[in-house]
């Protein structure tokens, strides 16, 4: 019989700072990442995820994927294969947006850095690593820029949560404050020279992503570091357990869940970050037909009422019992203290105040279409 | 950890401790270790037939659903209402943490359980994996 070598399972740089710290360890998207950290410490998802909102939380997010280009065409390059409009990006400014395909679904989505006049970072998802760089090298070839990939030079750590500034200013010689959110400053940091920090996250809190190289020795120094600055603020190492959690009360998409290469981007009401006004990109063409079309089906947020946890792949039920949609990532909330899902259902059931039901084991238990996010993170007084 | 001596254990990870003809049902401290914390504890009303060895209810923690397996067979007699509004008494205390407690059917089918010693060796394997 012909067997099929199974991949090798992926471990970041600091694979082993994980399991020395005792954290519980998943396989994701081919990779051995912690879920959440011992109890012991403090952690488990509930803990982290109120760290992240009340005071500030680490991760290892190595797992994500870099792609640079550079060269004197490079903007056409981002601007042919991104929906967001990134001649809009001034030197040091970042974006969220997408790869489309042509019929208007989701390669991925991506943050878009403009690090220099000809040269960007487009982070990436790590289950897409390997797609998103074939789809992208391909796809500019037409033009006079380089596509490199950078995935594996980079261990990136994201600091997340109210304190996150403070806690990272301790370590840099930049000025974090004058980093607006959405923005990159280049910086020494833990006697590092030049280390990329971006004002971003995936959390829906303030914080930051740093990008230090991706040497084991070098990764577990600041990852130690970074804890130990934290701790008068009671920083705590956070899996992708509350990764998760996080990013759903925020209402951040997540690729494979509320967007794929099924999905469009009205469907996924990611309106805002695709710019029709750019005479071109991969995609428009479809989307502009889909809008003509009317939308079919949207993205909605769901708040359990009766007891009842959604999860990934439930069927959404409308109030006669009827299947009419699917939840896309459900769980409870750990600091709204709710039961909280995303659901595509068809547009007459998205209206807010609708009464729905999800199917848990058999049974319709109650929900109530709500407005999002879930969760908006509190303005800062002036 | 050290599982209490007077109680039975299964491979799925229950524990059974029998009082005469009774016996009160949970998970074991590996158990709520594995799934992490628990938020929803669902279990049958009093009157309620377990079958040996068939699930019975769900615990679900922030990440992971778990169905819960009989341990043995009989008829549900008391539920730990207390569980329903503070799940994660089972993080804190797994093993004083009973979800049901039954009438026994068939005190026999006990033996086929694992002992406190049996399981320790066992869930040291499956950790080790």
């Amino acid at each position: 019989m012909h067997s099929v070598e199974a991949p090798a399972i992926r471990r970041t740089a600091l694979n082993a700072v994980h399991r020395q710290m005792g954290a519980k360890m998943v396989e994701f998207n081919g990779w051995d990442m912690p879920v959440e950290y011992p109890a012991a410490i403090g952690c488990g998802i509930i803990n982290e995820h109120i760290a992240v909102r009340t005071s500030v939380g680490i991760f290892d997010v190595s797992h994500m994927g870099d792609i640079r280009l550079a060269g004197p065409q490079a903007l056409g390059a981002v601007q042919h294969i991104s929906m967001n409009d990134a001649s809009k990006l001034a030197i040091g400014q970042a974006q969220y947006s997408a790869l489309l395909y042509p019929e208007g679904t989701f390669v991925d989505d991506v943050i878009v850095h403009r690090l220099a006049a000809d040269e960007y970072l487009l982070v990436i998802n790590a289950g897409t690593r390997e797609k998103d760089f074939s789809w992208v090298r391909d796809n500019t070839r037409q033009f006079d820029c380089a596509v490199e990939n950078l995935s594996d030079d980079y261990t990136q750590i994201a600091i997340q949560g109210p304190k996150a500034v403070d806690l990272l200013q301790k370590l840099t010689d930049a000025d974090l404050s004058a980093v607006k959110f959405y923005w990159v400053t280049h910086g020494k940091l833990c006697g590092l020279n030049q280390i990329l920090m971006g004002r971003t996250g995936y959390t829906a809190e303030d914080g930051f992503e740093v990008y230090i190289p991706s040497d084991e020795a070098t990764s577990a120094r600041v990852w130690y570091e970074i804890l130990a600055a934290g701790k008068e603020f009671g920083a705590v190492p956070c899996g992708l357990g509350a990764r998760n959690t996080l990013r759903l009360e925020g209402k951040l998409p997540l690729y494979g869940h509320e967007i794929s290469d099924t999905i469009n981007v009205w469907e996924a009401a990611l309106d805002r970050f695709c710019k029709m006004e750019k005479l071109e990109f991969i995609g428009r063409a479809a989307l502009e037909r889909a809008k003509a079309a009317g939308l079919k089906r949207t993205l909605v947020g769901l708040e359990m009422t009766e007891r009842g946890i959604a999860r990934d792949g439930y069927k959404v039920l409308d109030k006669g019992g009827r299947e009419i949609g699917y939840v896309t990532s459900g769980s409870p909330a750990p600091f709204l203290k709710k039961n909280i899902a995303l659901a595509y259902v068809p547009l007459e059931f998205g209206a807010v105040g609708n009464n729905l039901k999800v199917e848990i084991r058999g049974q319709g238990a109650g929900a109530v279409v709500v407005p999002t996010p879930f969760y908006k993170r509190p303005k800062k007084a002036a | 950890m050290a599982y209490p001596t007077d109680r039975k254990y299964t491979k799925e990870h229950e524990w059974i401790q029998v009082n005469g003809n009774a016996a009160a049902i949970g998970i074991t401290d590996y158990a709520q270790q594995s799934l992490g914390d628990i938020v929803f504890v669902e279990v049958p009303k009093a009157g309620t037939e377990l079958v040996a060895g068939k699930t019975f209810g769900t615990v679900e923690s922030v990440k992971a659903v778990s169905d819960l397996f009989a341990p043995a067979s009989g008829t549900v007699t008391e539920v730990n209402g207390a569980l329903a509004t503070s799940p994660e008494n089972v993080n804190k205390d797994a093993h004083g943490s009973w979800m049901v407690k039954i009438t026994l059917k068939n005190p026999a089918e006990l033996k086929a359980l694992l002992s406190a010693a049996d399981y320790e060796k066992f869930v040291a394997e499956e950790a080790g994996h």
